[in-house]
């Protein structure tokens, strides 16, 4: 390898990039936007839900239930007079659950009970309506423990106490596992979408050839393309890192050198995909497809990002153990929240590394300098 | 008319000449609607959990056995003490370890709380909030049954709970419906988006420009395969939803067909934009591409638009996929009607007549 035939060439890659306002907008912008967008936009923690409270009979029995609601920081409250205004509330997406106490709750909670609260949840969207339905059974645990202790009596209403402990992320909060994971799609952004337009553009154009009747080895043009690229990519993590660390104060309990690493890793598979798409397609719009469909899409869906694996369907399962965009989700999210776990660790980075070997292997074998 | 016509065929004989291009019409909305369908749940089925049984009663066996008679549940060990149960969650081999402690038995007969340790992952903390609710499903049903059975005074009220519109909470009624509509933006934004600049780059807009055309009329040829093609799309992969993966269609179908022809306008709008302002295809595509993703994030389609800040929510309402996700949704699962949608129409109705107003200027601009 010469070396000053190969820094022309990273000059020469670099100022294309530099000079480009789409690949800029996707090596800076799009990143930005989307850990902003992550950190603070989207979000799985349902807070202050509206719900309506539909009370017959309003009494000094009722009256603590609904405060107990009214005291949650999930809820936010809408009283309303009637059955039929609840389920025009709903229709108009104006509530996504109600509570419904009938007229003879007083009789029954004092009486031969138990009273049935009645509980309707939109159901659309699954996963909002079991949060819902889990901060609901939670406010009714509350109030009941505290009936008990008025009343004072004698056996316990919940015999068996739940303790939950939740280790990693003890507050649940949705951003701590949404921006380590976003990493991943960043750097896949960069190295396989970007890298394989680029490479692409060069086919279709015909400036490959160009660079092929030039002295260059295929060697130089490959690692010329490569490293302004890596650069990029590492920079895109670097900043990641710097935001979830500074503004959305993620922990990051496992040391930054193995993050380093194992990102490096990943980068280089991505890249290596990027341009083994570019070197198949050779067209810019056909390139995109598929680098959207095989590196993209997988990276956002079928890594963990998102969706746990553990719930996929088997074919889908063992389709993921082929994207190496699972492995690097697996490593980031521990990482940054558990430690350096090598049990997690060692297993992804090898893959990784077997991986990356593949798609150069692959890409170098394929692409000789020839013209057909 | 019929020169319009001839320039729409023309349109579609531009797109559908390649056969590559072709392909990347068909195949790749169909692996993800495959692939998205099965694999984009939050439902858990599977969730691998340890189990350390201290109490020599027969309550802590109970009490296990409900864990493990779940489907929900899958025991992946028993271990003798809480010493091992660090390594097994750390890497990721149990979500969970169910915890009996020895005085389980005894706390519980002499009707003293009885407690239970539950210890979670919370790397995914939406799984370890799933987990936990079905977790705690599992206590409340052991503790209702319990007082039943050894005369301890029972709660004086209960939860009775109902899920309207998907009673069964399946992710995949909410999931599926919201592919049509992404799956539909996708392919529309990208036919529109390169439509322009496909020929801006190969030098043939220009002639366009010299033929007797109107600027209205090349945009209305050129806005026609988007339509049409996004309308195919959307509706085989809403027979899919419906035929293949089960999911119920109970609203007005001429409801859902209002929208989508909105909701096209406002895309194919949208892509021409894009194309207007683009010089070359590869600025085309990555500004398609900058457009899609945060627009997909911020419709609704996976994640809630309540959860997200005020200021957030403000900015979805400019983008068209957020009024087709709610239209999906209703016309598929809550039975609405054109009437109940309205709210849904006008605001896809303006932003359509903006983007394509704002399309139209832009070439005109370029023209220029």
């Amino acid at each position: 390898m010469n070396t000053r035939r190969l820094g022309g060439l990273i000059l020469k890659e670099s100022m294309q990039i530099l000079r480009d306002p789409s690949a800029l907008g996707i090596a800076f912008v799009l990143p930005l936007f989307l850990l902003l967008l992550f950190g603070y936009g989207v979000s799985l923690n349902a807070e202050h839900v509206p719900v309506g409270v539909v009370v017959e009979h309003p009494n000094p029995q009722t009256e603590p239930f609904v405060a107990t609601l009214r005291r949650s920081r999930y809820f936010d409250v809408r009283p309303l007079r009637s059955l039929g205004e609840a389920r025009t509330a709903m229709a108009r997406r104006e509530i996504g659950s109600f509570v419904w106490l009938r007229g003879d709750f007083a009789r029954q909670t004092l009486g031969d009970g138990p009273a049935s609260i009645g509980v309707v949840v939109n159901g659309v969207d699954a996963n909002t309506a079991r949060l819902v339905q889990g901060y609901l059974t939670q406010s009714w645990q509350i109030w009941l423990a505290q009936l008990q202790q008025q009343q004072q009596a004698g056996t316990a209403a919940f015999p068996v106490a739940m303790q939950p402990r939740i280790w990693f992320n003890p507050a649940l909060r949705s951003r701590d596992y949404l921006v380590p994971g976003l990493i991943a799609v960043i750097m896949t952004l960069i190295g396989a979408l970007l890298t394989a337009l680029v490479v692409a553009r060069e086919w279709e154009r015909g400036t490959m050839e160009a660079l092929m009747a030039s002295p260059v080895t295929m060697a130089e043009i490959l690692v010329g393309k490569l490293l302004p690229y890596f650069v990029l990519g590492m920079g895109g993590m670097a900043l990641s890192v710097v935001l979830a660390q500074t503004v959305f104060a993620v922990p990051l309990r496992g040391s930054l050198l193995v993050l380093i690493g194992v990102s490096a890793l990943y980068l280089l598979v991505a890249l290596g995909m990027g341009l083994l798409i570019s070197s198949v397609a050779r067209n810019q719009f056909v390139a995109g497809q598929i680098a959207v469909v095989v590196t993209f899409l997988p990276a956002f869906i079928l890594s963990g990002f998102i969706f746990d694996l553990r719930s996929m369907p088997l074919v889908i399962q063992i389709i993921t153990h082929i994207l190496p965009a699972r492995y690097f989700v697996s490593s980031l999210q521990t990482v940054f929240l558990a430690g350096n776990v090598w049990p997690v660790i060692l297993p992804d980075a090898a893959v990784l590394a077997a991986m990356a070997a593949f798609f150069f292997g692959v890409t170098l074998w394929r692409s000789h300098k020839r013209l057909d | 008319m019929a020169r319009l016509l001839a320039l729409i065929r023309k349109e579609f004989l531009a797109l559908l000449r390649d056969k590559a291009s072709r392909m990347v019409l068909v195949g790749p909305p169909l692996i993800q609607l495959l692939v998205f369908s099965y694999a984009a749940t939050f439902d858990l089925n599977n969730i691998p959990f340890v189990v350390i049984n201290e109490d020599p009663g027969a309550a802590g066996r109970e009490m296990v056995a409900r864990f493990a008679g779940s489907p929900s549940f899958r025991q992946v060990a028993t271990l003798p003490s809480t010493e091992g149960v660090a390594a097994l969650i750390d890497r990721r081999a149990a979500l969970l370890a169910v915890h009996v402690d020895r005085d389980f038995s005894r706390n519980l007969a002499r009707g003293r709380p009885a407690s239970l340790q539950i210890v979670i992952d919370g790397r995914n903390s939406n799984t370890a909030a799933i987990a936990l609710s079905y977790v705690s499903d599992i206590v409340l049903r052991f503790n209702a049954e319990w007082a039943a059975g050894h005369g301890g005074a029972s709660a004086p009220a209960v939860l009775d709970v109902r899920a309207w519109y998907n009673p069964n909470l399946l992710s995949r009624w909410f999931v599926v419906p919201g592919i049509v509509g992404l799956l539909t933006f996708v392919v529309t934004i990208l036919v529109s988006g390169l439509s322009v600049v496909r020929e801006r780059e190969s030098g043939t807009f220009d002639q366009l420009l010299v033929t007797p055309y109107r600027p209205w009329e090349i945009l209305l040829g050129k806005a026609a395969p988007g339509f049409l093609i996004g309308a195919v799309e959307a509706a085989v992969i809403a027979a899919v939803a419906v035929f293949w993966f089960g999911v119920p269609m109970v609203g007005s179908l001429v409801a859902l067909a209002i929208g989508l022809a909105l909701f096209l306008v406002s895309a194919i709008g949208i892509g021409l934009m894009i194309s207007a302002i683009a010089a070359t295809q590869q600025q085309g595509l990555l500004g398609a591409f900058l457009f899609l993703v945060p627009a997909i994030i911020l419709s609704g389609f996976a994640t809630p638009i309540a959860n997200m800040p005020r200021a957030v929510q403000y900015v979805t309402y400019a983008n068209p996929m957020r009024y087709f996700m709610v239209i999906l949704r209703g016309t598929f699962l809550e039975g609405d009607g054109v009437g109940d949608l309205l709210g849904q129409y006008w605001p896809l109705a303006l932003l359509g007549v903006a983007s394509m107003t704002a399309a139209t200027l832009l070439v005109r601009r370029r023209m220029v």
